[in-house]
């Protein structure tokens, strides 16, 4: 029986549409990724079993850093210079609709809010820089975070307003408890806690309750 | 594609003596291009998704100044959880004995078996969980703890401040047994 001779092939693969596919995906995840926005405060938040993501639209966001020192600030979507409109009425800053504008383009707010002013002047690239003190929160009679509740409250009127706290690690609770403090007084009773996710341990309640909803979800599928 | 005509130019300036160099291949090995691809694909595909935060809900229960409007949550139920520093966890169930019997320690790890003991010996209609962290606990043990409440399906649970007897006894614990 003759031998059916096969040609031989090259084993040489021509890789050129591969590449090609390659660098589409590359330029489609290069493009599609959203940088976290440049993190002027760093936090490392805690990690929790939670899993639903974070909001990320209308967010009045309660930053707590290591030291405990308290900073506000908003989506970009939120009504900042009405929340600052507010608290400059509610205070009587006297502050100008200019100083109102410029501190409405910064980054957060981290001052008591008789240093708003001069921190107006400043130029709002600065302010990361400047290690700002903070908003007094610890002393139970002047906690100045019930404040700016209330104006947040008013400038959020007619918004869905996400409540975020953000907290690190190792600040100390005493922070967190004139923050809570404060959102109790302005009867703002639901709020959310910025975490990391975090896998739930294996055989804990929550874990089986998972198990059992996710098998339950796959014979009503079936 | 991805070849290059580099051939062309010198095919009439060959003069004697000069050989002929061999026409090299211009095909490009494009391996370790579509490897470096595949690596930033991963690469991107990896942070669009870690980059998300979770967040947690809270509800506040409302604080009433009137002691008969408050929710009294039945002692022999209660497991009063308090936090302090180093991470370290004290614990009592029910009320705090005067002599301070029945005040413990212990840590995040071990925690999670206490609630779960005290769960299932007690009425889930008057199993409450008392979390009461101290000026010395971080932010950390807070979230931890009620994220511990979530991980053992505590229904009813509330963030208390700590009160003196309590931090009297921490403190006495703490300087008993010096970290």
């Amino acid at each position: 029986m003759p031998k059916a001779k096969l040609p031989r092939k090259s084993t040489n693969i021509d890789m050129t549409a591969m590449c090609d596919v390659a660098f589409l995906l590359l330029s489609f995840f290069i493009l599609t990724t959203k940088f976290k926005p440049s993190e002027t405060l760093a936090v490392q938040t805690p990690s929790s079993v939670a899993s639903k993501i974070a909001p990320q639209k209308d967010v009045a966001l309660v930053t707590i850093d290591k030291d405990g020192k308290v900073f506000v600030s908003f989506s970009e979507d939120a009504p900042t210079k009405e929340v600052l409109e507010a608290l400059n009425t509610n205070r009587t800053l006297g502050l100008s609709d200019a100083e109102l504008t410029a501190l409405s383009k910064g980054p957060f707010f981290g001052v008591p809010i008789s240093q708003l002013k001069s921190l107006a002047s400043q130029p709002k690239d600065n302010w990361p820089k400047m290690n700002l003190p903070g908003i007094p929160v610890l002393d139970t009679i002047n906690n100045e975070m019930v404040d700016w509740m209330r104006a947040i409250k008013t400038g959020f009127q007619g918004i869905k307003m996400n409540l975020l706290v953000k907290g690190d690690n190792a600040s100390k609770y005493p922070a967190f408890k004139g923050v809570i403090d404060a959102f109790k007084k302005n009867d703002e009773m639901k709020f959310q806690m910025v975490t990391n996710p975090e896998g739930v341990p294996e055989g804990t309640e929550l874990y089986k309750r998972n198990m059992s909803r996710n098998a339950a979800a796959e014979t009503t599928e079936e | 594609m991805a070849e290059m005509d580099t051939s062309g130019g010198d095919k009439h300036k060959k003069g004697p003596g000069v050989k002929k160099s061999k026409k090299q291949s211009t095909r490009v090995d494009l391996t370790p291009m579509v490897d470096l691809g595949f690596l930033l694909i991963t690469f991107f595909i990896f942070t669009t998704s870690m980059s998300q935060p979770t967040a947690m809900r809270l509800f506040l229960p409302k604080d009433t100044d009137k002691p008969e409007e408050q929710n009294k949550a039945k002692e022999s139920g209660a497991l009063t959880i308090m936090l302090a520093k180093n991470d370290v966890i004290y614990y009592y169930e029910g009320m705090l004995a005067p002599d301070g019997s029945n005040f413990k320690s212990t840590n995040f790890k071990g925690i999670r078996d206490i609630i779960l003991t005290k769960k299932k010996s007690t009425d889930p209609k008057d199993f409450v969980v008392v979390i009461k962290p101290n000026k010395e606990s971080t932010y950390k043990n807070t979230v931890d703890m009620l994220d511990e409440m979530t991980i053992n399906d505590v229904k009813r649970y509330a963030l208390v401040d700590i009160a003196e007897a309590e931090q009297m006894m921490i403190a006495a614990t703490e300087g008993a047994n010096p970290q």
